[in-house]
């Protein structure tokens, strides 16, 4: 029984996940930079939980030349659910607390994870969504009709260089997911020798 | 013989030989070796201040990088300017209006940037209209003419626009001594002595917003004021002002208005001006002039014409105004930056007369006048004199200060700045220019606060300095560095127009003062916005066509018009949709009879255009804004007069028959 249960420190850390996830939501997760010859200040797109923002607009604007769809945040059924699966995590790190079981937190971490490998697969299926459906009468012909920003890190798409990497609410969240992977490696790994 | 003829002849040669090594090397060298490192500002790196520099006849502003001297910008004030359509669009023809109405041109020659506690604050800057007279407020977040207004009962608008150290006055004395608008102006000419008068105006600016208001008048005996400074820290509440002319003569001037050996710098206590007003002593005279002022929401310049003036007869007031003898026809009337030396620069003086504020106060208080003037006291030059500064150089204009307690004073006529000392007096250095320097410029150097690390000499003659172009040259401007004890020439640089006074500012406080990047379309006003392309539209009322278009990168909307008649009198009310920075548009129609448009983001304007031809007109956008930007256009129908072709209004739509299927 009592091998199951938490220390003080892991209980403390819970805590603080819980915070982070909650934080999360009032910082943009993902941004997008942009920068090309005609915008030496650059560009951003930052991805919310709830909303698209940074120069949305501007880069709708510029959408048009190449044929890609706008943005708009109505369009994502994504924003409507994200704001309520952060909420539910930071409610699940704290109940977890009062649980007091070390199994109950490695199942959060794997629900964590996995969250995370679909947000990925999501993200990138409307990349591809986005930079494949090219309007063809558009005035600029992407060669290959392919403008597709990277999943993560950089690209260049004609005149400008895409570097797509987490934004604040995005690190909050990796070290949320490290802050987990700690507890359950005490739990479980370093628990009977201290 | 031959010999004697030989000897001679070399004697002559050497002779002038040595005569000719006498003679003083030319100008270039007087650039020393590091100057070109010195104003390098290299690519895509910022200049270290702002030079805004007045365009004399040209009526604009012009701005300016230093130590570059590179030009970034033209601000149209006074007179048209087809690039922006400034004086051509509908909306900003009110900013032009006068009492006499439409006025094209003016002769812009000082700029006076805001000020608090005596230093450059960086928001607005004023300018003077000499022709017609009036002064101007321009925004420096936008770099834009926010207001101009017209000053009755005065004539070339010359001493203008200074203000007093915390903007809470701009104020615009008459060069011209005229008959009052009040008064009866149908006169014998030669009757100056007993029918012209001179009026000094003050200008009230809104702490907050900027804007002006003409709160009143000082009438004075007619004689020509010519140039002006508010007193700072302790001479604030004083406002000094050079004349010349005391002879009050009407012709040949020349001559006529030069033989009295001493004029005026007449000090105006305004604080008390002031009490007078606020108990009742001045007059509502009857006058017309207009107000002019642009709003940036409705993107509209609205004039309005006053028929009202309080005037304070300072003649009757004997402790406003008193007068200070001033050598030859004073020009320059400088104030240090610690308030207390007024320097009066006479054009025809071989020497420059310093005067003390201490001094001319206690003056005052023991009424030790030697006289009066048509009822305003004449203080006695000695009593109010710090010193004078002897053999300066010729023909004196214009002093600014370095904040170390150092004046540097332009002289026309041996055409060189001369450094010198404000306590001792004593001629500390001197710098050719080339040619004929009139104005000069110390960043800040006519407040509290001087940067004083450059003086920028403003010539009105250039000659051999440039490349020739025909009988007009440039005027220009020459950069010196005053960091050290010695003056030394960086630069030299072409201005546009004639300058005359100008003014600079450390880069960072005009570039941070909230320079504005777009105008908010959800904050545009403007009566006949089209916020989108669905609320655009082509509405007849009779003869009229209203236009409502918009233009984003790269198509307007609409682009296809029809149904317009010769004889129409079309308005094209133009909305540029763009919110981003760097991206506005023109719009230009084949034959307007007017100049183009160039609309900022967010900003709507409107071209007025009566067709006369039938046929069909092109219209296209003339800022290159993006890579379709050729293909920016679209085409207007015209059908003669009685045609009944109904309006109609298209864009992507209006295909050809066989594209229909």
């Amino acid at each position: 029984m009592k091998e199951n249960n938490l220390t003080i420190l892991s209980k403390v850390l819970l805590v603080l996940v819980g915070l982070l996830f909650i934080g999360s939501l009032f910082v943009p997760m993902w941004r997008i930079e942009l920068n090309a010859p005609q915008y030496p200040e650059g560009l951003m797109l930052q991805l919310h939980a709830n909303k698209i923002g940074g120069d949305v607009d501007i880069i709708n604007g510029l959408n048009h030349y190449i044929g890609m769809a706008t943005l708009h945040t109505e369009n994502f059924f994504e924003f409507k659910i994200l704001p309520y699966i952060f909420g539910a995590f930071a409610l699940i790190s704290l109940i977890l607390v009062f649980i007091n079981n070390r199994k109950a937190v490695f199942g959060f971490l794997v629900v964590f994870v996995l969250f995370v490998i679909l947000a990925g697969i999501d993200f990138y299926r409307w990349n591809y969504e986005y930079g494949h459906n090219l309007d063809p009468n558009a005035a600029i012909k992407v060669p290959g009709m392919a403008y597709q920003p990277p999943l993560i890190g950089y690209k260049q798409l004609l005149n400008f260089g895409a570097y797509s990497i987490p934004d604040t609410g995005g690190w909050m969240l990796v070290g949320a997911g490290i802050l987990l992977f700690a507890i359950v490696l005490k739990e479980f790994k370093f628990k009977k020798s201290i | 013989m031959k010999n004697k003829f030989v000897q001679a002849i070399l004697v002559i040669a050497l002779g002038s030989a040595l005569v000719s090594s006498c003679k003083p090397k030319n100008s270039g060298d007087a650039v020393s070796g590091d100057a070109a490192q010195r104003v390098y500002v290299a690519p895509g790196k910022y200049d270290e201040f702002y030079n805004f520099v007045s365009g004399g006849f040209s009526g604009q502003m012009s701005v300016y990088g230093l130590p570059s001297g590179r030009m970034m910008k033209v601000v149209p004030i006074f007179s048209v300017d087809p690039e922006s359509g400034w004086g051509f669009s509908e909306e900003t023809k009110p900013m032009l209006n006068t009492s006499e109405g439409f006025i094209p041109w003016d002769d812009q020659h000082h700029l006076e940037l805001s000020q608090t506690n005596g230093e450059v604050d960086g928001r607005w800057i004023f300018a003077n209209a000499n022709n017609t007279p009036r002064i101007a407020r321009v925004d420096l977040k936008r770099f834009k003419t926010s207001e101009i207004i017209e000053l009755p009962n005065s004539a070339g608008n010359h001493s203008s626009p200074f203000i007093t150290e915390n903007t809470e006055y701009v104020v615009a004395g008459t060069r011209f001594g005229v008959p009052g608008d009040y008064d009866k102006g149908d006169v014998p000419i030669n009757t100056y002595k007993e029918n012209f008068k001179a009026h000094i105006s003050f200008i009230k600016v809104d702490k907050e917003s900027g804007k002006m208001d003409l709160s009143f008048q000082l009438r004075l005996p007619g004689v020509n004021f010519d140039l002006s400074h508010a007193g700072k820290g302790k001479s604030h509440g004083w406002f000094f002002f050079t004349c010349y002319n005391s002879e009050q003569a009407n012709t040949l001037l020349e001559v006529n208005a030069s033989q009295r050996d001493k004029d005026f710098i007449m000090a105006v206590n305004w604080k008390k001006a002031e009490e007078y007003i606020k108990a009742g002593k001045g007059k509502i005279e009857k006058t017309k002039y207009a107000h002019n002022t642009w709003n940036d929401e409705t993107h509209t310049g609205t004039s309005v014409i006053k028929e009202e003036v309080l005037v304070l007869d300072a003649m009757a007031m004997k402790d406003i105004c008193y007068l200070m003898p001033c050598p030859k026809s004073p020009h320059g009337c400088d104030v240090d930056p610690t308030g207390e030396y007024i320097v009066g620069s006479g054009k025809l003086a071989a020497l420059i007369p310093v005067f003390s504020f201490d001094k001319m106060v206690k003056a005052i208080g023991k009424k030790d006048y030697e006289g009066d003037y048509e009822g305003i006291p004449v203080l006695k030059y000695n009593s109010v004199l710090h010193g004078e500064v002897q053999k300066p150089g010729l023909g004196p204009l214009h002093t600014e200060f370095d904040g170390k307690g150092n004046a540097y004073t332009t002289f026309f006529v041996s055409s060189e700045v001369v450094k010198w000392d404000i306590k001792t007096l004593k001629v500390l250095d001197r710098v050719p220019t080339y040619y004929s320097v009139g104005h000069l410029c110390i960043p800040g150097g006519d407040s509290k606060k001087p940067f004083g690390k450059y003086l920028i000499a403003y010539n009105k003659i250039t000659k051999d300095r440039y490349l020739p172009t025909g009988p007009e040259l440039t005027q220009s401007a020459q950069l010196y560095d005053i960091s050290g004890d010695k003056m030394k020439l960086l630069l030299d640089f072409p201005t546009i127009g004639e300058p005359h006074y100008a003014q600079a500012a450390p880069a960072d406080l005009i570039r941070n003062n909230g320079q504005l990047k777009i105008y908010d379309i959800k904050k545009n006003n403007h009566p006949r916005v089209a916020k989108g392309e669905k609320e655009t539209k082509v509405v007849r009322e009779g003869k009229k066509v209203h236009v409502y278009m918009t233009m984003v990168r790269s198509h307007f909307s609409p682009d296809n018009i029809e149904g317009i008649k010769v004889g129409d009198d079309v308005y094209f009310h133009i909305t540029n949709l763009e919110q981003d920075w760097d991206v506005p548009h023109g719009f230009s129609i084949r034959r307007a009879q007017t100049a183009e448009l160039l609309i900022m983001p967010g900003e709507t304007a409107t071209l007025n255009w009566k067709p006369s031809k039938v046929g069909i007109v092109p219209f296209y956008c003339t800022d290159f804004c993006s890579a379709l930007h050729q293909e920016m256009s679209g085409y207007i129908r015209v059908s003669p007069a009685g045609s009944n072709v109904p309006i109609s209004y298209s864009l992507g739509t209006n295909l050809p028959a066989s594209a229909k299927k």
